[in-house]
């Protein structure tokens, strides 16, 4: 076994950031990471305030309280507090059985739910070993990618809307109905599906949502005419993004960065493409890179997503729509619940039927790691089971809660004001973060 | 440098469901890290303790409920069917390293410590460890020499106790006035 097997000709240091720096160096503050400190010829002036930014405030996307510290308008120090939301989510599944917990990763992070719920079931499924049918792959891959949308739609409407762009968030949450529409179709949920078994799916595809995805699927790139039409030529907008809150790749790889913060700063990653999952590998699509690593790139990574993710719904409509009558979840009794007519005539149905729900399968023993390119980055989950019916470890790599690492190193010589499009456009969402 | 072995602090080696996990002496564990780093796995993904407290030991083989393990009262404790391996040492430290390539390469440097014993930061090599290090030591009470603010991240500053650990109890925030006369 070597250590870096096949690596390209291209220098290990160079790849795959492919975009010249914004800036030359590292900002990252040298004592802690994570902790912006006043100069201390600053601080000596006397003239250094320190306010006390949220955890309860509109713009911080939930309970995240920044300690800045504030020369006239300039952010000189800035502390991150998080845990305001922490609910011990890790903890909790530790006492539940492996099918109960598929419901707690989706409230993790509530915004891109779907993927979040995903990174589990594949963990799970990964250490059973477990093979899903390929309707329930490609159903994964469709609302995954819906569910991307969503959670950038999100992302738009509140950014836009805390910089002053009102409308844009009647515009996004538009659409984002439309996607809860879906899913309330689907899985009878608007949110927090559960929809994703261990194993497959919960159910089958409903009758009438191909017509339906359809429409959407055509009304999409309408819509983000809309959003370019509102945003892409508004000077406010680009006033306030452009040049703000730079982050580097170098930067962001040191600090972990990954998804569409890591693509903003020029970093050519993402684990769809370079470590497919579900059936990614069998979709085209193309990841899009910036390499200014401001607000702005950010807000042009997610818009260049978007019509991504509706390409690829397109084509797992093409593929599922010929996929009528084939099974949705495997066929193995010992992991996956029985179907609901047979409890009525087999003995051995409501017998398994009975362990699966009161006891819990059994998983083997073992420990993994995997990972999902989540609407945030990778989301990966850390499983540890003693082949027992309920996990020992669960742990969440939550990309939230890494995104916020790069505040202090984006806040290099910003503007309060600038704070609130900086902490936007990183994208954290809280209960991520907390976990 | 062509193998694992040649990793400071080598200890073992294992591939089990295509991942690959390297034990490494925990003394090392910055060294290894460091030199791994060179070999082009640039990316920490994640930090993470695990706490093996009764593992597979007799008379937790459930995880509430009585000394055997088995309670009527409650399903899922009807013990084990085999005992897991059993590990060296209680806690274990998991570094999830990613090399950024065609195809990326992602092994886990893991490193065994017990009660009482500190794990040397990491900080130096990789600056996102900070936050995954000061969550570890916050909620399983792993120390992290060299780190520079190890303090508590998601549980408030006065807590008591590492809330992940297999002995604090689900539900152990004592609650004001319950059990009062």
């Amino acid at each position: 076994m070597t250590l870096a097997p096949e690596r390209p000709a291209r220098s290990m240091r160079d790849w795959p950031v492919v975009f010249p720096p914004p800036y030359e160096g590292s900002r990252i503050p040298k004592r802690v990471p994570t902790i912006l400190d006043v100069p201390p010829e600053l601080l000596a002036t006397g003239d250094i305030m320190q306010i006390n930014f949220g955890p309860n405030h509109p713009s911080t996307h939930g309970v995240l309280r920044l300690i800045i510290d504030l020369d006239g308008e300039q952010v000189v120090g800035l502390n991150a507090v998080i845990g305001y939301l922490h609910t011990g989510f890790e903890k909790t599944m530790e006492y539940k059985t492996w099918w109960k917990c598929v419901t707690y990763p989706e409230r993790i992070d509530y915004v891109g739910y779907q993927n979040a719920e995903l990174a589990f079931v594949l963990a799970v499924e990964k250490l059973l070993q477990i093979e899903t049918p390929e309707k329930a792959i490609w159903m994964r891959t469709l609302l995954c990618e819906l569910n991307r949308i969503h959670s950038h739609l999100i992302f738009l409407g509140t950014s836009a809307l805390e910089l002053g762009a009102i409308s844009m968030f009647w515009y996004c949450f538009r659409e984002r109905e439309q996607i809860l529409d879906l899913y309330e179709m689907v899985t009878g949920a608007r949110m927090h599906t559960r929809y994703f078994q261990i194993g497959g799916l919960a159910e089958d595809i409903p009758q009438g949502f191909f017509p339906e995805c359809r429409k959407f699927v055509e009304w999409m790139p309408h819509a983000l005419d809309d959003y370019l039409a509102l945003l892409d030529r508004n000077a406010i907008w680009l006033e306030r993004t452009k040049g703000i809150g730079l982050l580097s790749g170098e930067d962001a790889i040191a600090l972990g960065q990954t998804g569409p913060n890591a693509r903003a700063s020029g970093v050519d990653w993402d684990l769809r493409r370079d470590q497919p999952y579900l059936a990614y590998d069998q979709v085209d699509f193309r990841v899009p890179v910036y390499g200014g690593g401001d607000v702005y790139d950010r807000y042009r990574v997610r818009m260049d997503e978007m019509a991504e993710s509706t390409r690829i719904v397109d084509q797992c409509l093409r593929r599922l729509e010929r996929m009528e009558g084939q099974p949705w979840i495997a066929d193995d009794r010992k992991v996956v619940l029985p179907p609901r007519e047979e409890l009525h005539t087999s003995m051995e149905s409501l017998i398994h039927h009975f362990k699966i729900v009161t006891e819990g399968f059994r998983v083997p023993e073992g420990e993994v790691y995997s990972a999902i390119e989540s609407p945030r980055g990778e989301s990966g989950c850390y499983l540890v089971s003693d082949g027992g019916p309920k996990p020992w470890r669960v742990h969440f790599r939550a990309p939230s809660f890494v995104a916020l690492e790069a505040t202090p190193t984006c806040m290099h010589e910003s503007l309060v004001a600038d704070m609130i499009a900086i902490v936007g456009s990183l994208d954290a969402v809280m209960g991520d973060t907390d976990r | 440098m062509t193998n694992w072995r040649d990793l400071p602090g080598f200890v073992d080696e294992k591939e089990a469901l295509g991942e690959t996990t390297v034990t490494i002496e925990t003394a090392e564990i910055r060294a290894a890290c460091e030199r791994a780093k060179e070999e082009g796995f640039t990316f920490l993904a994640d930090i993470v303790a695990t706490d093996y407290l009764g593992w597979g030991g007799k008379g937790v083989s459930g995880y509430i409920g009585t000394a055997s393990g088995r309670d009527l009262n409650h399903p899922s404790t009807q013990g084990y069917q085999a005992l897991p391996q059993l590990k060296p040492k209680r806690f274990s430290v998991s570094y999830h390293l990613l090399a950024m390539q065609r195809p990326p390469v992602r092994v886990r440097l893991q490193c065994w410590v017990d009660e009482g014993e500190h794990v040397p930061s990491v900080i130096s090599v990789w600056p996102t460890a900070d936050w995954h290090e000061r969550e570890q030591f916050d909620l399983m009470g792993i120390s992290f020499d060299g780190h520079p603010n190890l303090v508590r991240l998601l549980m408030p500053d006065d807590w008591d106790g590492h809330p992940l650990r297999k002995d604090y109890p689900l539900g152990g925030e004592p609650v004001r006035f319950s059990g009062a006369e």
